[in-house]
């Protein structure tokens, strides 16, 4: 009988042990479209690799993608240089080559995909060229991770290009900006937490920058020292030339000039 | 002695089992407490949102100081946000680890989710009606409104399945701001009220270029002549003023049907002559109205303050201002005779919490938030209109508006405009119906319309074929055939073959364990009596 009593036991056992498992997430519809998005995702995999050469479509050049025209398909390598985030398998990165840079909004990346882009990783993009509020980006995008060549840029020195009609050509641009004198520094919700506007000034003339939050994150070294800048301040800044309305580059590095 | 041991064993054994099968963290239903104990502190947290308007962000701090003044032992953190749907997110997140803020700025079809979760969002019926803490309850210490002072069309927009789990907050609906200027330029007149057909056509006209490929009405490069914000609205408030089906109450998808087919071939047939173009695709409405690259922008009246030559926040260089004449009207119509038009604004839901007079401190503040000190001075900042008719009708709210115009910032004529398209138009407001999954049938109505145009704009066809297989993908990307009541029908389906067996085994060995209590007892009972 004793034996019965141990099997029951057991019996419980497991149960408990079922029961103990991971509760059962919220229906929550984003996560159910989170499945739906990497369903896509691994499903335009294998598209790409089912694809025979000849089937794949040409790489552009920079100038090529430059003159393409909007919301055409557009095929670019390029190389990682930040990632600005990832949100229900979408990626928004920083990208640039030898040639040129381009900014991809919301690419289908899973999570996974998305801790291999690190800085320097090569990646083959098909996407469409799109314009939003006055920024050059690939959207609809999907990617391959190229192997054995890795490409970090070195920041631009645009500080001459800055109120010419030249600085647009090196949109989405690692680029710095030296001896910039400190106009504001304004939190977009009026404390730390979110985007800070930055507005520098060079001869006399203002310009736009900000922190994106999404980008440096809130304890970053970049997002704590612009917080502790004061008017008057003078700054050498690495910004990547971002596009909204106007020239409005996301900085990565400040420093005080000396 | 060792049968005792056994059965406790076996007894604190069910118990376990029978607690492990709920899963998921729980907390208890909320039950009002006698008294709210002013000598413990509380700390709660109030999750916000705010139209990248600091104004609001220091409304929001002002009433949190003036509250805690009130209350020295509510402490209130606020964390903010500039988007509903990172709030939705979030607090998904932070339910599965119990860990959702006190206080939350929502909307309905986000509780819906929410509410999945066993005593997650505490019902507020009992708290309205509670005689010392309900709404201007004798034991509230402030000039709280009272349930009836809400406006019933707000208030109804909280209940679901018959609970009531929010507070209006502020309510708004959509305009179109116009460039009269363009419209007149063009050799059109604005009507009354704009119809879907008067629009079209004064787009069409306005999609002519010279020789340089300027368009002839502005001599600019860019000229988008209807721009969209919320493309989610478009769609719903078009399938409404057309009487087509969208969703029944309980949750059964209706969307998919032939006016919304008629719908996106006509927007198809705009955007493919350059006529239309939405917020996601190309940018805010209120930079291309303001830079005269708009005739029709369609935003929230809760984003009046970024429209017009002379609107007190822009985010285009002031150098790029065009001077025009702005009008702010309904969004277009079918039948001008009925118009229709959405009700948005925010809402706020109180989480559970395992300590009830933390949710009564969560009440409390909830309640100071539809107070006139915060209800007009939010409403001010944008063309929200606040909740309460007890602020509607006072002294200072009625001045507000009677102030328009007389400067560019707090009686900027735009945003006042805005806020009495509204209030003028409540009657016609409707809302969707809400249930689990009704947020994501709202990002599938937009979706539609934005995959329309991107799919015209990169010179796909779009025909009937193309249409069936969005509504497919549509529907599967949004899981449109797990909500609501198709949903329900769908999991109540048979046991699967494993969950079977696993109960069967636990019937044996329950009867396992009663047959041996029932044979050991018999035993006992056997031998007693021998001796």
């Amino acid at each position: 009988m004793k034996k019965i009593f141990a099997l029951a036991l057991v019996i419980m056992l497991a149960f408990l042990m079922v029961a103990c498992t991971e509760p059962a997430p919220v229906d929550d519809n984003n996560q159910v479209e989170d499945q739906q998005n990497q369903e896509v995702t691994q499903d335009d995999q294998t598209t790409e690799q089912d694809q025979t050469p000849a089937e794949e479509e040409k790489v552009m050049t920079y100038e090529e993608y430059m003159a393409a025209e909007l919301d055409s398909p557009v095929v670019v390598e390029t190389f990682v240089q930040a990632k600005q985030s990832w949100w229900q398998d979408k990626a928004t990165v920083y990208t640039q080559n030898s040639d040129g840079a381009y900014f991809i909004y919301e690419m289908a990346c899973s999570e996974e995909d998305y801790a291999e882009l690190v800085p320097g990783t090569k990646i083959k993009v098909k996407g469409f060229k799109s314009e939003w509020s006055g920024e050059i980006e690939i959207v609809d995008a999907t990617f391959e991770i190229m192997e054995n060549e890795i490409f970090v840029a070195n920041p631009m020195d645009a500080t001459a290009l800055l109120g010419t009609d030249e600085l647009i050509a090196h949109q989405n641009k690692l680029v710095s900006f030296s001896g910039m004198t400190v106009e504001s520094i304004e939190y977009k919700n009026g404390e730390p937490g979110d985007d800070i506007y930055v507005t520098l000034s060079k001869d006399g003339v203002s310009y736009n920058f900000c922190v994106e939050v999404y980008l440096t994150g809130t304890e970053s070294e970049v997002y704590n020292t612009v917080g502790t800048l004061e008017a008057g301040n003078t700054v050498n800044v690495e910004a990547f030339l971002y596009w909204y309305e106007g020239a409005n580059p996301h900085i990565t590095a400040i420093e005080l000039a000396e | 002695m060792k049968n005792a041991v056994f059965f406790v064993l076996i007894s604190v054994l069910c118990c376990l089992v029978l607690a492990g099968c709920h899963g998921a963290v729980e907390q208890n239903e909320f039950v009002v407490p006698k008294e709210f104990d002013t000598g413990k502190n509380y700390e709660i947290t109030f999750w916000a949102k705010n139209d990248t308007n600091l104004t609001q962000v220091a409304i929001y701090n002002d009433a949190i100081s003036e509250f805690e003044s009130i209350y020295p032992n509510i402490k209130v953190n606020l964390r903010l946000y500039t988007d509903y749907r990172r709030i939705y997110n979030d607090v998904i997140t932070n339910i599965s680890t119990g860990t959702t803020p006190n206080v939350c700025i929502t909307y309905p079809d986000h509780i819906a989710t929410y509410i999945t979760g066993e005593n997650v969002v505490v019902p507020l019926d009992s708290l309205m009606e509670h005689e010392e803490y309900g709404l201007g309850g004798s034991k509230v210490n402030f000039d709280a409104p009272k349930k009836e002072e809400i406006i019933a069309g707000f208030l109804k927009e909280c209940y679901l399945g018959g609970n009531c789990y929010a507070l209006p907050f502020m309510r708004s609906t959509e305009a179109c701001y116009v460039n009269k200027t363009y419209v007149e330029k063009l050799g059109f007149t604005l009507p009354e009220t704009l119809t879907w057909d008067f629009v079209w056509q004064v787009c069409e006209k306005a999609c002519e270029k010279d020789s340089d490929g300027n368009y002839i009405l502005n001599g600019q490069k860019v000229l988008l002549p209807f721009i969209y914000k919320s493309t989610d609205n478009m769609m719903i408030q078009m399938l409404y003023q057309k009487e087509a089906g969208y969703s029944t109450e309980k949750g059964e998808i209706l969307i998919f049907n032939d006016t919304a087919r008629e719908i996106l071939t006509q927007i198809a047939g705009h955007t493919k002559n350059g006529a239309f173009s939405t917020f996601k695709i190309s940018g805010y409405p209120a930079n291309f109205l303001n830079a005269g690259q708009c005739i029709f922008a369609v935003d929230s009246t809760a984003g009046a303050t970024w429209m017009g030559s002379n609107a007190p926040l822009v985010d285009i260089s002031r150098e790029n201002l065009a001077e025009f004449e702005t009008q702010v009207m309904t969004v277009p119509q079918f039948d001008t005779e009925n118009p229709k038009m959405i009700s948005q604004g925010p809402s706020v839901c109180i989480f559970n919490k395992e300590d009830s007079g933390e949710v009564l401190a969560s009440w409390l503040f909830v309640q100071y938030l539809l107070t006139n000190r915060v209800q007009i001075a939010y409403s001010q900042t944008e063309g929200y209109v606040p909740v309460t008719a007890k602020a509607h009708n006072s002294e200072e709210y009625t001045d507000y508006i009677s102030r328009s115009g007389q400067d560019n910032s707090l009686y900027y004529d735009i945003k006042i405009k805005a806020s009495r398209l509204m209030t003028e138009n409540i009657d016609k407001t409707f809302v969707t119906p809400v249930f689990n999954g009704s947020a994501s049938l709202r990002d599938a109505a937009g979706q539609m319309i934005e995959s329309v145009t991107k799919s015209v704009r990169r010179h796909e066809e779009v025909d009937d074929g193309y249409l069936d297989a969005l509504f497919e993908d549509v529907t599967s990307l949004y899981r449109l055939d797990r909500t609501g009541s198709s949903h329900q029908k769908q999991t109540l389906g048979n046991l699967p073959f494993q969950a079977v067996l696993l109960l069967a085994a636990l019937g044996i060995s329950w009867l396992f364990i009663i047959a041996y209590a029932v044979v050991k007892k018999v035993k006992d009972t056997k031998n007693s009596s021998n001796y």
